[in-house]
């Protein structure tokens, strides 16, 4: 075993499924107390893996090593690591204390060992209370706390999470999701998760892996996914954004510039491009100034980053306002505005003609 | 509350009232006529009235000797007693099979479950009666049933078991009522733990795989214990009838398992003790009331739990 290796490695996973591939050729490096997440939509493959990972699923090939151990050939319950399960998968005819006993008996340990351990488990989880309830007796976000505190019971080298917060309501999720990531750094324990929700993903996890169709579309910090997405799936998947079609025009060591149907992009980084070749250039709706008036250019002797167009929907939301701008092209151009001041002197209404502009730092140019 | 006046109400009340005023007609009602008989006196041909009204005299008879005898005759305990012994082995042999083929029914491909289902109802189709006389034609010398016993030798074991009184000597013993027995209320077994498997959350197995279980612990841990509800409700749709069988012990029984439906018959038609008859069917109820009663306060405790 190399030192370098990282503790989870997965490597080069297919899964097929009667002739179709639900995982296609991942491998991820995970490190010891990684909170990592696998994003994307129903279908995308990121269950399937978690099941291989857990031993559910057979992968039809590629290798999973956990702490330098071939996973490969080890059943569900001969693994050293413990899953969450979706909707949790409690034990309804078992107390709280015996839901989170189950595994610990399967280990043989000594009675008093195990009651110990339900006590300390309960304490962590703050349940105490709860031990001889069942779980219908509870509610989602008790439920929650007993499938945490059951899959963390045994001590598992690797905690797996199958959306976690799915079954929960909105404003239960918030708080629900500060008190997960709480219990899980002061267990120390890797975990890999699965979810949909890229709000959960970018809070919870230190990196995420973004799926599409059985493939890795791209592995990163949440910010990096977010601001510098490697290509339109990404760009599109997590957060909103405006993607401009154009031509590169320019290829410059520390700018390029793309040619769109409406404006001319001005992009104040160099890029692996040729002139000519065909573009997108992502720009993120909070990312771009909505005015009346004419901006000022943004960088002297073109008429880059800056585009006119009819207002032509405008939702409020509170905090900030969503402006739809309809481009001369026909596009629609999404910003974001942030309502600062509590009565806006001239807030634009549906039918005004407006401004909008952005910085040569605001854009990602996507080759694929 | 308010809700009781609207109409909608009254006439949900009429589609719930139908099957009991229903059950009031035909069960309570006659019960408690069986009930009265059991405790009247007996003339010549008839049986006499409990309350009768002579010369301004309001008599109240209640004779309560047909019960003493129960509980005095040997006669009748040994025959509750095989009745319910009988019952209890039909029951636990269901269960025995029946699970088994419940539980790979309800975990087969949905696509081939109807067909499977339709195989267990199958025997529906035929006379009940029809299908137990067949037992007799297959069990009697020389018939299929008998020739493969005899040429595997399960007869020798069950010679041994006690189970028949002699090689070859399969028909009118314990083995062919119990049998018939069995093969008879397999069904009512195998349909309500199907229901139950099927409806069972696969996931929870993989969660006690996931915890530590192999597939052997998760069934006896899991499985076996969220199938109770099937359970109890198969061993009592198999039990309480067994209980009362005339059919089956008549056809395929014999003389040492006089079962409680027999004494039945020939206190009714044998004896033509009416009183008598009746306290026999009615301490018979009872024996199959209680187990029922503990079946519907599991049920209204399981429903308690569900909501």
């Amino acid at each position: 075993m190399t030192t370098d290796a990282a503790f989870l490695q997965i490597r080069d996973i297919v899964k097929d499924f009667d002739g179709h591939t639900a995982v296609d050729r991942v491998s991820i490096d995970i490190a010891k107390g990684e909170i990592f997440a696998l994003l994307g939509s129903s279908g995308c493959g990121k269950s399937t893996l978690l099941r291989m990972l857990a031993g559910f699923e057979t992968p039809t090939s590629g290798s999973i090593v956990l702490d330098g151990r071939d996973l490969a050939g080890l059943l569900p319950y001969e693994r050293p690591l413990n899953m969450m399960f979706q909707s949790y998968a409690l034990f309804p005819h078992l107390t709280v204390a015996d839901n989170i006993a189950f595994g610990l008996k399967r280990d043989g340990l000594p009675s008093a060992e195990i009651a110990a351990r339900v006590e300390a488990m309960l304490k962590l989880v703050q349940l105490e209370k709860f031990a001889r309830r069942k779980p219908h007796q509870l509610s989602g976000g008790q439920q929650q706390r007993v499938a945490l505190a059951r899959s963390l019971a045994k001590k598992p080298q690797l905690l797996l999470l199958d959306e976690p917060l799915g079954a929960l309501d909105k404003k239960l999720r918030e708080e629900t999701r500060v008190e997960l990531v709480g219990i899980i750094d002061e267990v120390g324990v890797t975990c890999v998760m699965v979810t949909h929700d890229q709000e959960e993903a970018m809070t919870m996890a230190s990196r995420i892996a973004v799926m599409s169709e059985g493939r890795l579309m791209q592995v990163g910090r949440p910010e990096e996914i977010y601001e510098t997405p490697a290509n339109r799936f990404v760009a599109d998947f997590v957060g909103n954004v405006n993607l401009m079609e154009g031509t590169l025009v320019k290829d410059e060591v520390d700018h390029v510039l793309v040619r769109c149907a409406d404006c001319t992009q001005y992009v104040g980084h160099g890029i692996t491009g040729t002139e000519g070749m065909a573009v997108a250039v992502a720009i993120r709706p909070e990312k771009i100034s909505i005015a009346r008036d004419v901006p000022l250019a943004c960088t002297a002797g073109g008429e880059f980053n800056r585009v006119r167009g009819r207002v032509k929907e405008s939702s409020y939301f509170g905090s900030f306002t969503v402006y739809h701008l309809a481009l001369d092209s026909g596009a629609v151009l999404k910003i974001s505005a942030s309502n600062t001041e509590r009565h806006r002197q001239s807030a634009l209404e549906p039918g005004d003609t407006a401004w909008a502009s952005w910085s040569p730092t605001a854009q990602v140019v996507l080759t694929s | 509350m308010r809700r009781a006046r609207e109409p909608g109400n009254r006439r949900s009340w009429a589609v719930i009232g139908t099957p009991y005023v229903w059950l009031l007609l035909f069960f309570l009602l006659p019960f408690l006529i069986v009930l009265k008989i059991s405790v009247s006196e007996m003339d010549i041909a008839s049986v006499k009235d409990l309350v009768t009204l002579q010369n301004g005299r309001l008599d109240l008879n209640l004779r309560f000797g047909n019960y003493l005898t129960l509980v005095t005759d040997d006669l009748y305990f040994s025959t509750y007693f095989s009745s319910l012994k009988y019952a209890a082995v039909t029951t636990l042999l269901c269960l025995v099979l029946g699970y088994p083929f419940a539980y790979f029914m309800a975990r087969a491909r949905p696509t081939i479950q109807p067909a499977l289902l339709m195989l267990v109802m199958l025997p529906f189709w035929t006379s009940f009666l029809l299908r137990v006389y067949a037992w007799k034609g297959l069990l009697t010398e020389h018939g299929w049933a008998a020739n493969f016993i005899g040429a595997t030798g399960i007869d020798s074991l069950l010679l041994h078991a006690g189970l028949i009184p002699g090689k070859g000597q399969l028909m009118n013993t314990p083995f062919s009522l119990v049998l018939g027995m069995t093969y008879t209320y397999l069904p009512f077994m195998i349909l309500p733990l199907y229901s139950n498997l099927s409806k069972m959350d696969l996931r929870l197995l993989e969660a006690a795989s996931d915890l530590g279980a192999t597939a052997w612990v998760a069934f006896w841990k899991i499985t076996v214990p969220l199938s109770k509800a099937g359970i109890i409700a198969g061993a009592m749709l198999v039990f309480i009838p067994s209980v009362g069988e005339y059919v089956i012990p008549e056809l395929l029984g014999g003389p040492e398992t006089q079962m409680i439906g027999r004494t039945l018959w020939d206190e009714f038609f044998s004896n033509n003790d009416w009183p008598m008859a009746s306290a026999v069917a009615v301490t018979m109820v009872l024996l199959v009331i209680v187990p029922l009663a503990f079946f519907n306060k599991y049920q209204a405790e399981v429903a308690e739990a569900s909501r």
